[in-house]
C-alpha cells in the first residue's frame, strides 16, 4: 500500500509540512537501495577502552572509514557509542555529550549504535547496574530524537565481549539498511557462537550470501510478508522450501517460482505437518521460519471458541508441535535456527486481539524457553515482532486509523513486508547463533508497546 | 515385471482441480490452465529453471491459434525456455498417451525426464463458421478484381453467418457419445441403480480422498478454486434416483442414463512428472510408481459391430496376456468413468463367457473385479472429465495410492471417442 502522505512531504508539500511542524518521514535507505555516497561516509567510534579501539579496528578491517573524533564539516555514517566498560551512570556524560554534538553530522537515515554490557548480565553491582539500565534508557530516547530516518539501537552482551562473532554481525546489521526499520531496539549477544563474518560476506547475496547452501522453510509463504522472507532468503542464498495451506497454492506456487524454491501445502495444524515438512526438505532442516498466522478479531465478551482456538492452533501451537516434532525426530540440523514471527500487539496487547496477542505473547515465551535446547544444537532460535507493516492487512484498515498507525513511529511510517524479513534473515545467519532466545521489534519504534 | 530396459518412474503429478465448464473457468484458456497445472508442478518439484527432456501434452477441443500448445504453456511457464515440448491427441486417452509416450521414450533413452500433460476448456471452446461461409470467405481471398469479390461476397446468406458450436458427437455417425452409450448400455442391460450406485461410490471416494489430504500434493489451486467443483460428497443413492434420465430416451428400452450417472463438461488441466531412475535420484526425488506397459484398442462402431466406448474391453485382455497377468494380480482397477453404464459394460463384458470367447479370442470369460478395487479415490462422475487431463489425473492419483498404501498394481482403462481405449499396467516402485 502507497504512503501517499510520505510521497507528498518529499515532494511538492516538504516546505509546508516544515513550516506546520507536520511529520516529515523520510524514504529509508533500504538494503539494495542504499546510494555508494552512504556506504562510503565515515563512521565515528566514540570510548576509551580497548573495547573501542578493537572495534575500530574491526571497522577498519571492514573495509569502513573510521574516525576516532569528530571532525567538523564532515558526514558520519554512522556513530558507535562503546560503553561496555561504564560502572556507573556519572561515567556516562563524556561519550553521551560527544554523540549528541556529532549528530547534526549524521547523513540521513544515519545510525547511533550503542553497545554495553546488558543490564541483567552477570552479578552488576548496584551501581554498575545503574549505568548499564541507563544506557538502555538513553538508546530508547535518542531514537526518538533521532530525524530523517535516523535510528539509534543498542548491542548488549550478556556474558560475551565485544569479540564475540555475533557482535559482528549484528553490528553489520543495524549499520546496514536491512535495518531501516528498526529503532530503539536491542540485540543481546549471550554466547560465543555462530560464525565471524565479515561485512563483505554479510552484504553479499545469492551462492555467496550469508545464507548460501542451506535450506529454509517458510511457513506462509504464500504472500505478505511470508512470500518477502521467502524472497529475501532466498536472495541471500538460501533453497527455501514455501509451506502454506492448499488454497493458496498458486500463489505459493508463483512465489517459489519466482525463487527456485519448492512448494508444500499443507496445513501447519495437521497432526503429520513436521513430518510432510521434513520429507519435502529431505534433509535436516537448517532454518525454519514460523511466519503463517491469522488474525480472528473480537472484543472477548463476543469471542466464540471457533475464532479463540483457531488463532492459538495456527499461531502458537503448530509452532509449539512442529519445533518438538522435528526436534525429536532428529530432523533439525546441527546449528539449526528458527526464527518466528511474534507481534507487536502480543507485547503491548491490543483491543479486540485478546486471542492474537496471547498466541503472539506465547511465541515470546516459547522462543526464550527453547533457547537452551537450541543452542545444545549449537543453533538458536528468535522472535521477530514486527509493528505496523504495509500489508494487505494493514490496507484493509480505516483510512485515517492507518495514517495515525504510520505516524506513531519514531520513523512516521509505516514499515514494509522486506523489513521483517531482513531482521528475520539476519537473525537466521550463521553469524546470528550468539543471539537466542531473543525477540527483536520491527517497528519503527512504535509508540505502541514501548 | 519391470525389465531392465525399463528405466522410467513416475514421480508425481499436479493439476488444477476439474471445475464444471462455464463457471470458475469459464474465462481461463487451454493455455492458461496448462500453464498453471504445469507451474505447480514446478514448484511442487522446485524445478524452476530447469531443462526437462521434453513435455508432452494436448487438448481435445483445441483452436487452431493453439497448435502449439504445449511449447506456448512451456514459454510462458518457469520451465527454462530450451525445453521442447509437443502436442498429441488421442481424444480422451490424449493425457494417458502423453505418459505413455515420455515413458517409452526414457526407456528408450532418449530422454531423462518429462512432464505429460493435458488440458481441456469446455468453455473457451472453439466456435467456428460453417462450412459455406469459410469456403466463400476462401474464395474471396482468391478473387483478384472488386467485380469478381463483389459476385462471391453476393452469396453469402444469412444461415450461413450461424456459427457451429462444439459437440462430442461422433463425425461419422450423429450421434452424441451419450446416446452412442445408451445402446451400448441397453445391449448389456446395465440397470439404473447399478450406475447410480457407481456415481454415488465415486463421489463418495473422492470427497474421502479430499478430506484426508490426499490431494494436498497431486493438485494446486487455481482461480479460487482449491477443490473439483462438480464433487457432491453428500450425494445420495435417493438424490440420484430423483434425476431424470438424458440418454436414450428414444431407445425401445428404458432410459438410464442421467446427469448424475454421466460425466457433466468440465474444464481442467493435469501434469505428471516422469524421470528416469538415475535423474530421479539425483534430484532426491522419491519414485512413485513405473508404467510398465500399455495398449491401445479401437473397434468399428460404425456399423455398429460394437458400441462406441468399447474398445478398453478389447484392450485389457490383450494387455494382460502379454504380461501373463490375470484380474487377481492387480489391487487397484482405475476404469475412466465417461459414464457409469461404459464402467459397468466393461465389466459385464470382461464376466462374460461369451464375450471374451467370441469377440476377445480368449478361452474363458477373464472374470469379475472386486468393487473395493475400483476407483477407490473416486474418477470422473465425481472429479468431473476435462477431457485431455484426465489421463493425468488417473496416473498421478493411482501411482500415490501405490506408493501411500504399499499395493502393487494398477489397471489403467481409458476409453476414447472414435471407438478407441487405451489401458496400462501401473506398478510400483
Amino acid at each position: 500500500m502507497k504512503d501517499t502522505y510520505l510521497s507528498l512531504v518529499n515532494g511538492p508539500l516538504k516546505q509546508v509540512a516544515k513550516t506546520l511542524g507536520l511529520p516529515q518521514p523520510v524514504e529509508l535507505n533500504r538494503f539494495g537501495s542504499t546510494p555508494e555516497d552512504y556506504l562510503n561516509k565515515p563512521v565515528l567510534v566514540l570510548g576509551t577502552g580497548a573495547g573501542a579501539q578493537g572495534l575500530a579496528d574491526l571497522l577498519l578491517e571492514n573495509g569502513l572509514e573510521v574516525r576516532r573524533n569528530a571532525q567538523t564539516g564532515e558526514k558520519l555514517r554512522a556513530i558507535i557509542a562503546v560503553l561496555d566498560e561504564a560502572q556507573s551512570p556519572t561515567e556516562l556524560s563524556p561519550i553521551v555529550l560527544e554523540v549528541g554534538a556529532a549528530l547534526r553530522s549524521l547523513a540521513a537515515c544515519g545510525r547511533v549504535v550503542t553497545i554495553s554490557a546488558a543490564p541483567d548480565a552477570g552479578s552488576q553491582s548496584p551501581e554498575q547496574a545503574a549505568a548499564t539500565r541507563g544506557i538502555t534508557g538513553f538508546t530508547r530516547s535518542l531514537a526518538h530524537e533521532m530525524r530523517a530516518g535516523g535510528t539509534a539501537n543498542g548491542i548488549l552482551l550478556d556474558g560475551v565481549d565485544l569479540t564475540a562473532p555475533s557482535v559482528a554481525s549484528a553490528l553489520w546489521f543495524l549499520l546496514s539498511g536491512k535495518s531501516a526499520y528498526v529503532s530503539g531496539q536491542f540485540l543481546t549477544v549471550s554466547s560465543d557462537a555462530g560464525e565471524r563474518l565479515s561485512l563483505d560476506a554479510f552484504m553479499s547475496t545469492g551462492g555467496e550470501g550469508p545464507l548460501a547452501g542451506r535450506s529454509a522453510v517458510v511457513t506462509g509463504a504464500a504472500r505478505g510478508i511470508g512470500a518477502a522472507i521467502a524472497r529475501n532468503l532466498a536472495r541471500d542464498g538460501a533453497h527455501v522450501i514455501g509451506v502454506d495451506m492448499p488454497q493458496a497454492g498458486q500463489a505459493l506456487a508463483s512465489v517459489m517460482n519466482e525463487i527456485g524454491g519448492k512448494s508444500v501445502q499443507l496445513d501447519i495444524t495437521a497432526a503429520d505437518s513436521a513430518e510432510k515438512i521434513a520429507e519435502a526438505v529431505g534433509a535436516p532442516v537448517d532454518i525454519l521460519v514460523h511466519n503463517a498466522g491469522i488474525t480472528r478479531d473480537k472484543m472477548l465478551a463476543n469471542m466464540d471458541a471457533a475464532r479463540w482456538e483457531s488463532v492459538i492452533a495456527v499461531n502458537i501451537a503448530a509452532q509449539t508441535t512442529i519445533n518438538t516434532h522435528l526436534a525429536e525426530a532428529g530432523l533439525f540440523a546441527d546449528g539449526a535456527q528458527v526464527v518466528s514471527l511474534a507481534s507487536t500487539s502480543g507485547i503491548a496487547g491490543n483491543r479486540g486481539q485478546t486471542n492474537y496477542a496471547t498466541s503472539k505473547a506465547g511465541v515470546i515465551g516459547l522462543t526464550a524457553a527453547s533457547a537452551e535446547s537450541f543452542s545444545t544444537r549449537g543453533g538458536s532460535i528468535n522472535a521477530v515482532a514486527p509493528g505496523f507493516i504495509e500489508t494487505d492487512m494493514t490496507a484493509k484498515m480505516p483510512a485515517l486509523t492507518r495514517q495515525v498507525a504510520r505516524r506513531l513511529s519514531s520513523l512516521q511510517q509505516g514499515g514494509h513486508p522486506v523489513d521483517v524479513a531482513e531482521a528475520i534473515g539476519f537473525l537466521a545467519s550463521s553469524g546470528a547463533r550468539g543471539i537466542n532466545g531473543e525477540t527483536l521489534r520491527v517497528c519503527g519504534q512504535n509508540m505502541v508497546g514501548a | 515385471m519391470s525389465t531392465p530396459q525399463q528405466r522410467a518412474v513416475i514421480l508425481g503429478g499436479n493439476r488444477i482441480p476439474f471445475a464444471r465448464s462455464n463457471k470458475q473457468y469459464a474465462k481461463a484458456t487451454n493455455l492458461d490452465m496448462l500453464t498453471s497445472a504445469i507451474d505447480g508442478l514446478v514448484a511442487r518439484f522446485g524445478l524452476a529453471g530447469e531443462n526437462i527432456g521434453e513435455v508432452a501434452g494436448g487438448a481435445v477441443l483445441k483452436h487452431s491459434k493453439d497448435f502449439n500448445l504445449t511449447r506456448e504453456a512451456v514459454l510462458g511457464s518457469a520451465l527454462a525456455p530450451t525445453t521442447p515440448a509437443f502436442d498429441l491427441g488421442q481424444a480422451c486417452a490424449t493425457g494417458l498417451e502423453a505418459v505413455v509416450s515420455l515413458n517409452n521414450k526414457i526407456n528408450a533413452g532418449q530422454i531423462e525426464s518429462g512432464i505429460a500433460s493435458g488440458v481441456d476448456s469446455a468453455s473457451d471452446a472453439p466456435i467456428v463458421i460453417n462450412d459455406s461461409m469459410r469456403e466463400i470467405l476462401l474464395e474471396l481471398t482468391r478473387a483478384k478484381t472488386v467485380v469478381a469479390r463483389a459476385k462471391i461476397a453476393a452469396q453469402i446468406r444469412p444461415a450461413y453467418l450461424a456459427p457451429q458450436a462444439p459437440s462430442t458427437g461422433e463425425p461419422r455417425t450423429g450421434l452424441s457419445m451419450g446416446e452412442h452409450q445408451a445402446i451400448t448400455t441397453a445391449e448389456w442391460n446395465i440397470s439404473r441403480q447399478a450406475q447410480d450406485e457407481l456415481a454415488l461410490a465415486s463421489h463418495r471416494n473422492l470427497a474421502a480422498a479430499w478430506d484426508s489430504g490426499f490431494f494436498d500434493d497431486l493438485t494446486t489451486a487455481y482461480l479460487g478454486v482449491s477443490r473439483d467443483t462438480n464433487l457432491r460428497a453428500d450425494s445420495t443413492m435417493e438424490s440420484l434416483a430423483k434425476l431424470s434420465p438424458v440418454f436414450g430416451r428414444k431407445l425401445e428400452t428404458e432410459a438410464t442414463m442421467t446427469a448424475g450417472n454421466s460425466t457433466p463438461l468440465t474444464d481442467g488441466a493435469s501434469s505428471v512428472l516422469l524421470g528416469s531412475e538415475d535423474w530421479a535420484a539425483e534430484h532426491g526425488y522419491t519414485p512413485l510408481a513405473r508404467l510398465v506397459d500399455a495398449e491401445a484398442a479401437a473397434v468399428d462402431f460404425v456399423d455398429g459391430a460394437e458400441g462406441l466406448l468399447m474398445a478398453p474391453a478389447y484392450a485389457v485382455p490383450r494387455l494382460l496376456a502379454r504380461n501373463g497377468l490375470t484380474f487377481a494380480d492387480f489391487d487397484v482397477f482405475e476404469i475412466h468413468e465417461a459414464f457409469a453404464s461404459t464402467v459397468l459394460s466393461h465389466m459385464a463384458a470382461w464376466e462374460s463367457e461369451e464375450f471374451c470367447r467370441e469377440k476377445a479370442g480368449l478361452d474363458h470369460a477373464l472374470g469379475t473385479i472386486d468393487r473395493d478395487k475400483l476407483n477407490p479415490l473416486g474418477s470422473s462422475l465425481a472429479a468431473g472429465h476435462p477431457f485431455a487431463a484426465t489421463g493425468g489425473r488417473i496416473i498421478a492419483t493411482t501411482a500415490k495410492h501405490l506408493k501411500t498404501t504399499g499395493k502393487k498394481r494398477s489397471l489403467v482403462s481409458i476409453c476414447a471417442a472414435g471407438g478407441q481405449g487405451l489401458t496400462a499396467i501401473v506398478e510400483a516402485a
